[in-house]
């Protein structure tokens, strides 16, 4: 199996700016915490509403410009409906599904993180512009699907 | 090693008095051609639900009340990700691999038509419950969301088919080893069984998913599932089959392009590593679907980022070797200049110019799948539509103009007619159109991807919301784009059907190159799959064993139905 050498070079230059690239990768990973959200937790999808840990509906501040919220992602809302919270304020959004799969999305920011019933998923963002944003699902989850929204309004 | 041309041995029990059509046995091209005409009724629908889609995105149609926009989304995602690759694949594979080896095996044909027979039913049936709004699921038919039951015995009996199609490309691949013994198998045959070495694989996940998981909660015998086991074992298939699709086209790049331009294939040997390295590597790239999803950690999504990195290797030999053979193929015609070769490639053959705008397609295409791949940014993009974007430039430019470029010789070869230079021309504009059309709807895509807005949703404005108000422009144009490629379409079946029924009688040749480097063949080993079979096993071990045990011991207690509607 001869290996032409232009065809060598190519390859181990290709495979050098793969390996800078997934470093670089791995730095943001690791060092720098930009991972992408990773929470492992079970619940039971049936006892969801009933849930402690969903009962208190709302933003809970929790320190300084800092919020948390659980949410239910659900056939075809996000509960509690819409939110507010002043500029600068860092959210950490707990979610979880009582019925099918859904997408949490928060169009421009980077939140974006998949519920799946049985898990526990988490996210957080810091919300430094003013401006109403819109929070759709993005996985399809039944006919209404393209209903599924509310807003989080940031002053 | 052996080629084509010098194999006039068939393998016994081939009847001698079946006759050959165009260079292999009848009963071979009849299987290929049932498999062709499923694969391209799939496009026309397939495609029909496209356009459809485009114009509820953009509201420019509101769908009567008994079909939903969803159930469209369905059929098309079905029709042309499942049905039409697998009947392609198989039709064009089994045809090339009769041609090579001299004729399929009798038992082959056997398990050919069996299988034929399972995935036809299964369609139908599938496509009945799609359509009669059972089955608004999408074709990834996510759990705890649940379509009538017959719809999961459909896909079943298609996956089931398809197994049988790997056993009968089996028993010829190996039937021919045994009786060359001390010889390498043509490249052609190599790449034929890689792809139902893949089937197997993606088959088998799917397989212990629907009919292991699936089936028996669908009936009611079970009354929950866990959706994430379902998300995991179905990427686990998804993967493996776009991988299914690219070993498919790049078969037709290897071992037919360089005939095609006059040339020679420039390394067999290189080949042959580039296609082992794809089996072996492939399955785990699954992951890379379930970024975002809960219950996975970092460590395990990183390793899978770096698994799924591991194809761009074999790519970029293929990159390589694809504007090796073009210039080598210009050099032994003579031409001395530094980039002489790229203007006398024979630009005005329909067959190299589908195929060469399909590899061009590539580079947006595979640098979009590096960016999807890329850990936190997945974040920025995961289910908006840029994604839908990116699978219009993968599947639905490079690997559908090389399925084009392929039927341009692939017909004729069958039906025993040639290629007109009308439809040639017909042919080259179609790929222009073809192109331009998916230009337009998958840049729109993309764009409108970067603005926010979400795959798979009907037309929504999110009550007159300001962030919403910007893709209308973009929805547009994916409904031009759409319209663009359903003319193409419908061309397209023009040229299929002159092909088929009415050019001019004629031989045409199944372009298979010769190799360049006959003195560097590879070792015999290449051929032995046990080895690449285990190595591929184990590397799906190294990425599954983890999620798929903290899946299983996870204390998840499942989810009971929601059907759909
Ligand atoms: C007439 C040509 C076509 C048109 C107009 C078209 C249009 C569309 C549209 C509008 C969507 C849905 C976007 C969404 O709501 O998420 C879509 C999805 C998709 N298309 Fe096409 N398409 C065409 C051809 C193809 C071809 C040839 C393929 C592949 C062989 C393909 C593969 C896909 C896939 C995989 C999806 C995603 C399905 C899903 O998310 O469930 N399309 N297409
Ligand atoms: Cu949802
Ligand atoms: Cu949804």
């Amino acid at each position: 199996m001869r290996i032409h050498h232009y065809e060598k070079l190519w390859l181990i230059i290709g495979s050098l700016i793969l390996i800078i690239f997934l470093s670089i990768l791995a730095v943001q990973t690791f060092v720098l915490d930009m991972g992408p959200p990773s929470h492992a937790e079970t619940i039971d999808p049936q006892s969801v509403r009933e849930s402690e840990l969903f009962a208190n509906t709302g933003l809970q501040e929790v320190g300084d410009k800092e919020y948390e919220i659980a949410m239910i992602a659900e056939m075809f809302a996000f509960r509690p409906g819409d939110l507010e919270v002043p500029v600068g304020s860092t959210v950490h959004f707990t979610l979880a599904s009582p019925d099918v799969t859904h997408g949490f999305k928060i169009t421009d920011t980077n939140i974006n993180v998949m519920v799946v019933p049985g898990h526990i998923s988490k996210i957080s963002h810091t919300f430094d512009e003013s401006g109403e944003y819109l929070i759709l699902c993005n996985e399809y989850c039944g006919l209404g699907h393209e209903y599924m929204a509310n807003t989080i309004t940031v002053k | 090693m052996t080629h084509a041309s010098e194999l006039p041995v068939l393998p016994k029990g081939k009847a001698a008095d079946s006759g050959l059509t165009a260079g292999i046995p009848r009963e071979d091209a009849i299987l290929s051609a049932a498999n062709l005409t499923i694969a391209f009724a799939a496009l026309l629908f397939g495609g029909l639900a496209g356009l459809l889609q485009g114009f509820v995105r953009s509201g420019y149609l509101e769908l009567p009340s008994w079909i939903s926009y969803y159930a469209l989304l369905t059929a098309h995602g079905v029709l042309l990700v499942l049905v039409l690759s697998s009947f392609f694949s198989i039709g064009y594979l089994y045809a090339g691999t009769s041609k090579v080896l001299g004729g399929l095996a009798p038992m082959t044909r056997n398990f050919g038509w069996a299988g034929f027979a399972l995935m036809s039913v299964g369609t139908a049936m599938a496509a009945f419950f799609i359509l009669a709004g059972k089955a608004n699921v999408l074709y990834t038919f996510y759990t705890p969301m649940q379509a009538h039951p017959w719809f999961y015995i459909g896909l079943a009996l298609i996956v089931v088919g398809i197994l049988l199609n790997c056993v009968g490309m089996f028993i010829t691949y190996q039937g021919w080893r045994k009786q060359h013994p001390g010889q390498l198998t043509p490249l052609f045959a190599f790449f034929s069984n890689a792809v139902f070495v893949l089937w197997v694989f993606a088959s088998l996940f799917i397989a212990v998913f629907v009919v292991g998981l699936v089936i028996p909660w669908a009936f009611g015998w079970v009354p929950t599932i866990d959706p994430m086991i379902g998300r995991t074992l179905f990427w686990a298939f998804g993967h493996t089959l776009v991988n299914i699709w690219m070993l498919t086209s790049i078969s037709a790049w290897y071992v037919s392009m360089p005939k095609v331009i006059g040339g020679k294939v420039f390394s067999d040997s290189l080949a042959r590593v580039a296609v082992v390295i794809l089996v072996v590597a492939n399955v785990p790239g699954g992951f890379h679907h379930q970024i975002l999803d809960p219950g996975l950690s970092v460590e395990l999504k990183f390793l899978h980022v770096i698994q799924t990195f591991m194809i761009i290797f074999p790519s970029l030999m293929t990159a390589f070797a694809m504007l090796a053979t073009m210039e080598r193929a210009g050099r032994a015609k003579g031409v001395t200049s530094l980039l002489g070769w790229w203007k006398i490639l024979p630009w005005s053959d329909a067959r190299f110019f589908a195929l060469i705008v399909a590899m061009f397609a590539f580079i947006p295409a595979g640098l979009g799948g590096i960016i999807n791949a890329s850990n936190q940014i997945n974040q920025v993009v995961h289910n908006s539509i840029w994604v839908t974007g990116h699978l219009h430039l993968t599947v639905g430019t490079t690997v559908m103009l090389t399925f084009f470029a392929v039927s341009y010789w692939l017909i004729p070869f069958l039906s025993g007619r040639k290629m007109t230079k009308v439809l040639n021309r017909l042919a080259i504009a179609q790929t222009i159109i073809w192109a331009s059309g998916m230009l337009i709807m998958s840049g729109a895509m993309h764009i409108n991807g970067l603005l926010g807005s979400p795959r798979r949703t009907a037309n929504t404005t999110y009550t007159g919301h300001e962030a919403a108000a910007d893709w209308a422009l973009y929805e547009s144009f994916m409904a031009i784009g759409g319209m663009i490629l359903f003319g193409a379409i419908t061309l397209l079946i023009y040229i299929w059907v002159q092909l088929a029924f009415f050019a001019p009688k004629g031989e045409t040749e199944f372009p298979i190159g010769e190799d360049d480097s006959k003195k560097d063949v590879s070792p015999l080993f290449m051929d032995r799959w046990a080895i690449w079979v285990v190595l591929a096993t184990l590397s799906i071990a190294i990425a599954y064993v983890i999620p798929l045990a903290d899946f299983v011991s996870g204390h998840n207690p499942g989810s009971p139905p929601f059907l759909m509607p």
